[in-house]
């Protein structure tokens, strides 16, 4: 569905006379299935959205091709228009517009015709619990209703491929669950393959068949979130120790079972009582751990074992956090399985 | 035929807007109407300086134009709300014709241009004003001409700009020497030579004298023709301009 090769933006800035390119996005390449829902992950300032922009005709690439739903997006624009859904992270209906014009209007730009995009529209009004909201104007709306507004518009013209910028942002725990199902449902009911930004690790994680890592205009991972994580981690196996003189020795038996330190993996750390390492397959390892633990008459207070999150998975790759990188994951979102420090 | 319907589909969204919030319409259509109403008296007893008879023959086509390029310079502004609310970049990834983004949001301009200069015109006719038929049409498409040149390069500066911060002292610092230097209140006749001169650089000048020529039913005189010439102008430079901005892959 879709296949890029070698994208670059590039933007000029200019600090007093200077004039410095920025690489926005440096050569990404990235391939999408039909029927796949793909996640594209990133800090803030990665390049998603302009990558998205690209791949939507609304950025033409510096250099690199790129071809969405079988049409070239420099050549035949038009005809990646026609094929796609955008649903950018500003919305599109005007706030002082009724919902149901701006669909109807927004339709007939695609050349539909007026009493089709109408009774389309108000079909997808009813499949995205918008009933009852055809005349009401955006800005009496909730977050969650706009945003669904939006879908609808995105939607109008039954694209088979769906772009989604930052869909859930913004929006409260239970409106990012409810617009969840909905983006599933995308998918379930009508074999769309939709490709979302986010920079929510539990989204991506929650949605996607795949997931794509950016940062610094690169992509420097693609893969399933499982393989992703299992490569990359390994658990968490957090020790605390109840001698603080035993620290060490009980750092020596974890250090035998855990992954070397390498690049973006640090070793077996200790900090005041608590030993900390990575382990591959936790569940297996972890019993002769407390047997040697044991034996040798280390007592713990307490342990526990993390499954590897997918801000590990960036932390291992780029060596820094994700969550560092863009601190704006709201807390107690839902299904927010992946954290569970 | 697609691009009409297009330009028909975005104008007529436009206008449901426009009529649904009508402040601007009416703030724009007060301003000439307090001009004719509280300047219009200060100038007849000066007309006879002017070498003119009729304060409101000579005044009208002043405060027309005035309408056309200052109304239809605070088009942009709503286009810039609009495009912080995504609609610009849902529009353009529509597979609909850029230019009839453009366009479809001129004709609204201009038919809302078109209707108030009826009623600038109206007015002034009850006030006193007295012209050629023929020549007040002229007139008037002369101003919509020139009113859509100003819409197109206002729309064009707010999707540049995107910032009203921004753009309204822009729109300021093009204002002030257009109206002084176009004729609009006082005809640069009146003065010295050398502000003449320079207004004769005023495209927007000539346009005045145009329609001011129109008015009094004199089709054949130079200020005509260069007043025609210049609105023309204008007009394909503004929407050449606007097109390209829709376009422009970074709008």
């Amino acid at each position: 569905m879709i296949h890029a090769r070698g994208l670059v933006q590039t933007f000029q800035t200019r600090e007093g006379k200077k004039k410095t390119e920025v690489r926005a996005v440096d050569g990404v390449d990235l391939d999408v299935a039909e029927g796949e829902v793909v996640g594209f992950l990133g800090p803030n300032g990665a390049g998603k959205t302009t990558t998205l922009r690209m791949l939507t005709t609304l950025l033409r690439p510096t250099e690199g091709t790129a071809t969405v739903a079988g049409y070239d997006v420099v050549k035949d624009s038009e005809q990646v228009r026609r094929s796609i859904g955008y649903v950018s992270q500003a919305g599109g209906a005007f706030s002082g517009a009724r919902a149901g014009d701006e669909v109807v209007d927004h339709g007939m730009l695609y050349g539909m015709k007026g009493a089709e995009a109408e009774r389309r529209g108000k079909e997808l009004f009813t499949q995205l619990d918008l009933d009852g909201l055809w005349t009401r104007m955006p800005k009496n709306m909730s977050g969650g209703q706009r945003r669904r507004l939006d879908i609808v518009m995105g939607l109008i013209h039954e694209p088979t491929l769906v772009f989604l910028d930052e869909p859930t942002t913004g929006l409260d725990p239970q409106a990012r669950a409810n617009l969840w199902e909905h983006i599933a449902d995308l998918r379930r009911r009508r074999g769309a393959t939709v490709f979302l930004t986010t920079h929510y690790l539990d989204e991506a994680d929650a949605l996607s068949d795949r997931i794509i890592i950016i940062d610094h205009g690169r992509i420097v991972a693609a893969d399933t979130s499982d393989n992703l994580k299992a490569q990359v981690a390994g658990d968490l196996v957090d020790l605390e120790v109840s001698d603080a003189e035993l620290v060490t020795a009980a750092a020596q038996r974890l250090d035998s079972i855990a992954e070397a330190p390498r690049h973006g993996l640090q070793g077996v750390e200790i900090e005041g009582n608590h030993v900390r390492g990575r382990v591959q397959r936790a569940g297996k390892a972890v019993p002769g751990l407390l047997r040697d633990l044991h034996d040798a008459d280390i007592s713990l207070e307490s342990i526990e074992v993390h499954r590897p999150t997918l801000d590990d998975v960036f932390l291992t790759l780029t060596g820094r956090s994700l969550r560092d990188a863009a601190d704006t994951s709201p807390a107690g979102a839902p299904g927010a399985t992946t954290k569970e420090n | 035929m697609r691009f009409w319907r297009e330009s028909y589909i975005v104008f007529r969204r436009q206008l449901r807007m426009n009529l649904r919030n009508p402040a601007w319409v009416i703030i724009g259509l007060l301003q000439p109407i307090l001009y004719l109403l509280l300047f219009g008296p200060l100038l007849k007893p000066l007309i006879k300086q002017f070498g003119a008879t009729n304060a409101y023959t000579f005044f009208v086509p002043g405060m027309l134009v005035q309408l056309g390029i200052f109304g239809a310079f605070f088009a942009g502004f709503s286009l810039i709300g609009e495009w912080r609310e995504g609609v610009i970049e849902a529009e353009r990834v529509t597979p609909a014709s850029r230019t009839a983004l453009l366009v479809g949001r001129l004709i609204r301009d201009i038919l809302q241009l078109f209707v108030q200069a009826l009623i600038l015109v109206a007015l002034g006719y009850a006030m006193g004003m007295r012209g050629s038929a023929g020549g007040i049409v002229f007139g008037i498409l002369l101003t919509l001409l020139v009113g859509g040149a100003c819409a197109a390069a206002s729309n064009a500066l707010a999707l540049t700009t995107k910032s009203e911060d921004v753009m309204a002292p822009v729109i300021n610092m093009v204002m002030m020497p257009v109206l002084l230097l176009s004729g609009i209140l006082l005809p640069m006749t009146i003065g010295p030579k050398w502000l003449l001169d320079i207004s004769a650089w005023m495209p927007f000048r000539w346009v005045v004298d145009a329609v001011r020529t129109a008015f009094s039913g004199d089709f054949a005189s130079s200020p005509m023709i260069w007043g025609t010439v210049w609105a023309a102008v204008l007009f394909v430079l503004a929407v050449a301009w606007g097109t390209s901005t829709f376009r422009k892959e970074n709008a």
